[in-house]
């Protein structure tokens, strides 16, 4: 395969999750809203940090309102995180490797394109949002499936799933992250708080469709240290960071030549395996996450350099 | 209301699916029959819905505008198909793959012996003044003597039905994917016609496509290494260049993704390390494809690549230098070439055409100015041409002017009335003017496309085809004469 072209599937892999993760963080916010009292509701503006787009923010608005939020995280064109230039990207790079993804998974991915372009007015609305986001959501769950039912598992596969999980591995870091400032630094104990809080670990667990096999596998309470380790550390979790790890690692382990890439992921597992989370406070759980996801962020360029076409090689 | 064709009145011209007002010619005469059985709604509502069709199926193509960049557009299309019966189909086929053949030899003795200029049957100033000549490949001997391996031919049918050869594309000829996604497409619309035609299958084209360029694979393996070589995703074809590469298997690389190693030969740049390439289809022009030979400044090309072909190392096609017969002045010579190298005459007819650098044929063109077309030899999408009778007399003054300072560069042919075809307007069909690009492909063996593309003015009275100014294209159906 060329190095172009792997370049591009991985990229490509990463945008449609991209734009799937901001999907489902937008739509659980709003029922959050719902469930939560004026006076102590979270708003919207943690959506920007979790995103990891306060920079692009910054430049767009200084007031992390509903309608200033939404509107960047779904169709601003100037965000490169926004859901619109997610899939436009994603499309791009589909384009130029048209050759090597299935016909079908091509024209799946253009038909979610051209409806979230041409329906991003609907999207913004209260009442339509949340079908624009379901749209996007199941547009991009099918497209999952249908290439993992028709594509031969060949290096397109492997980088495409590498750039998939890669995604999904960051967004939960950053879910926890951010999420859990809120919810652990407030020490009040009161039945309104704790309940507030419940409701908030609850709205975690669900951004990444982890509520109900949470309370099936693991829990039917709702508990702070279960639920770090089942993010963190459940191999059979498909968004825990232990299960999209060790994704990135059979995908890679089926590449030639990939021991350095290799060697980078089996850092960040040492680094997961090792920590007992439950004796993590607010700040030793940031630093954590800030290391792993620099892990993740040495693991890409080792892959990067490894695999990707580089102009002056 | 029913599809009424009490209204459609090709008038002078020849149409393909009528013989005269309200009479269909007997190829069309079953699909007639279906629209004046149905409604007018339902046709519009089948033209859009093939429209659906091509937006989902991503079938596109690239312009260029000021205001935004690049832009993708679908693919304009009328859903009503052409009709050309298979007894006249045959006799074209012969005559272009008779055509190709002769430009070949053409080619390949202008670059070695130059037999046909020492016979004085092809003049050597047209050969001097050449711009598409490129003496880099003097003395090459491309496998088989080929150069031209896929050569894309326009062609025309004057009012008394005649169909003759406009020109000739010796380079990067495209719209062969059109042409395959106008019959899916098709094939969604009208499935009941098809039922009652069976029109011949296209979809050969790729299959044949891989098969040519592989057989012109310097190394003897099993499974040559193929790729096609575009400028990228900004090209105006870069869909097309997809679409083959995909249908035939075969990597499609941009220049950064090759190199020349120090043994001359080609590699790609792949996750696992530099991998060989045997055959280039390239859709890059000569200019391009070579910084260290054509132009410097070429981001697009492989440097190098013509030292690697010249060596024998990798097959190129088309061969670079084939463009050489690619000139409306060398066009005027393809009946006589047919008769010169193949002893034969010519069975598809070129539009009469004056050459002025010859004095009887300047003397008719400069006293006939008005009636004529006259052409510029290079140039390409009717750039510098001056149709005679719609040509204002200041006009054709500068053009007496040009023709007598440089009477080689010009050519001049009689206004053709371009043949008409049914297509779609709003609710009801009209005639539009066509024309019909076929693909013929030589390496081993040669293969031409069923039909080919037809493309067509969608505008009233208008015979520019071209997709980037409002042309639009139609499925082509070679149907067996005989029916049961």
């Amino acid at each position: 395969m060329l190095s172009r072209v792997a370049e591009s599937i991985y990229w490509a892999g990463r945008y449609i999750e991209r734009a799937e993760n901001t999907a489902r963080l937008i739509r659980v916010n709003s029922y959050l809203m719902l469930d939560t009292p004026k006076g102590i509701s979270p708003g919207w503006k943690a959506l920007i940090p979790i995103s990891g787009l306060n920079e692009e923010f910054k430049n767009y608005s200084n007031d992390p309102s509903e309608r200033d939020v939404i509107k960047f995280l779904i169709g601003d064109q100037k965000n490169p995180g926004s859901i619109l230039n997610s899939l436009k990207y994603a499309r791009e790079n589909f384009r130029t490797v048209r050759e090597v993804i299935p016909r079908t998974a091509w024209q799946k991915l253009n038909t979610l394109f051209l409806y979230s372009k041409e329906n991003v007015s609907t999207g913004l609305t209260q009442k339509g949002r949340d079908k624009y986001l379901d749209r996007i959501i199941s547009g991009s769950q099918q497209l999952h499936g249908l290439m993992a039912s028709v594509m031969y598992r060949d290096e397109a596969w492997h980088f495409l799933r590498i750039g998939r999980s890669i995604e999904r591995a960051e967004m939960t870091t950053r879910i926890v992250d951010v999420r859990s400032e809120n919810i652990l630094t407030d020490i009040d104990e009161s039945f309104e708080s704790m309940s507030f809080k419940n409701i908030q670990w609850i709205s975690i667990l669900k951004s990444l469709s982890a509520y109900s096999i949470y309370r099936r596998r693991i829990d039917v309470r709702v508990d702070r240290s279960s639920i770090l380790e089942f993010l963190f550390h459940d191999k059979l979790f498909p968004r825990s960071l232990a299960h999209c790890i060790a994704s990135v690692e059979e995908s890679v382990g089926m590449l030639a030549n990939s021991p350095s890439p290799l060697k980078s992921l089996r850092v960040i597992e040492n680094k997961l395996n090792k920590q007992n989370l439950e004796k993590l406070k607010l700040d030793t759980l940031h630093a954590f996450i800030d290391e792993i996801q620099l892990g993740i962020r040495r693991f890409h360029n080792a892959l990067e350099k490894q695999y990707f076409l580089s102009p002056y090689k | 209301m029913r599809i009424s064709f009490s209204h459609y009145d090709p008038g002078l011209f020849y149409d393909e699916g009528f013989v005269s007002k309200n009479r269909a010619r007997h190829s069309s005469k079953e699909m007639i029959k279906l629209f004046r059985k149905m409604h007018e709604d339902e046709l519009a509502a089948r033209q859009s819905s093939a429209e659906l069709a091509i937006i989902e199926m991503g079938i596109s193509f690239t312009v260029y505008t000021d205001k935004d960049g690049n832009i993708d557009r679908s693919w304009p299309f009328d859903i009503v198909p052409r009709i050309i019966p298979k007894s006249e189909w045959d006799k074209i086929e012969s005559g272009l793959k008779q055509r190709v053949k002769a430009l070949n030899l053409f080619i390949d003795d202008l670059y070695n012996e130059q037999n046909i200029i020492k016979d004085g049957v092809f003049p050597a100033e047209v050969l001097a003044d050449s711009k598409n000549f490129r003496p880099e490949c003097v003395g090459i001997k491309p496998k088989a003597g080929i150069w031209a391996h896929i050569c894309g031919s326009d062609l025309v049918r004057d009012t008394d039905g005649t169909m003759y050869v406009l020109e000739d594309n010796l380079r990067v000829p495209s719209g062969v994917s059109y042409m395959l996604e106008n019959r899916e497409v098709t094939k969604q619309v009208f499935p009941e016609l098809f039922e009652t035609y069976a029109p011949l299958p296209v979809d050969d084209y790729p299959t044949d496509l891989h098969e040519m360029l592989t057989s012109i694979s310097p190394r003897k393996v099993k499974r040559p290494e193929v790729v096609l070589l575009t400028p990228g995703i900004y090209n105006s074809a870069y869909f097309e260049h997809a679409y083959l590469a995909h249908q035939m298997g075969a990597e499609l690389v941009e220049g950064r993704d090759l190199f020349v190693d120090k043994d001359e030969c080609v590699y790609m740049r792949t996750v696992a390390g530099a991998q060989r390439v045997d055959v280039i289809y390239r859709r890059i022009d000569d200019d391009f494809i070579d910084p260290e030979v054509f132009r410097e400044d070429s981001t697009l090309g492989v440097p190098g690549l013509m030292r690697a072909w010249k060596a024998g190392n990798v097959g190129i096609a088309n061969a670079p230098g084939a463009g050489v017969a690619d000139d409306k002045v060398v066009y005027a010579f393809v009946p006589d070439m047919i008769r010169y190298y193949l002893n034969e005459e010519p069975g598809i007819p070129n539009v009469p055409t004056y050459r002025c650098m010859y004095k009887k044929e300047r003397d008719y063109v400069l006293a006939n100015l008005e009636k004529l077309v006259v052409k510029p030899a290079n140039e390409s999408g009717g750039y510098g041409m001056m149709i005679g009778p719609a040509a204002t007399k200041t006009e054709r003054k500068t053009f007496e002017k040009l023709i007598k300072r440089n009477p080689r560069n010009y050519i001049a042919q009689p206004t053709l009335g371009i043949s008409t075809v049914p297509t779609i307007v709003g609710k009801t069909l009209e005639p539009r003017h066509v024309d019909l690009r076929p693909f013929i492909l030589s390496g081993k063996k040669s293969a031409i496309t069923t039909g080919g593309l037809t493309r067509v003015a969608m505008r009233k009275g208008s015979l520019v085809v071209n997709s980037s100014q409002g042309g639009g294209s139609k499925d082509t159906w070679i149907v067996s004469d005989v029916r049961k």
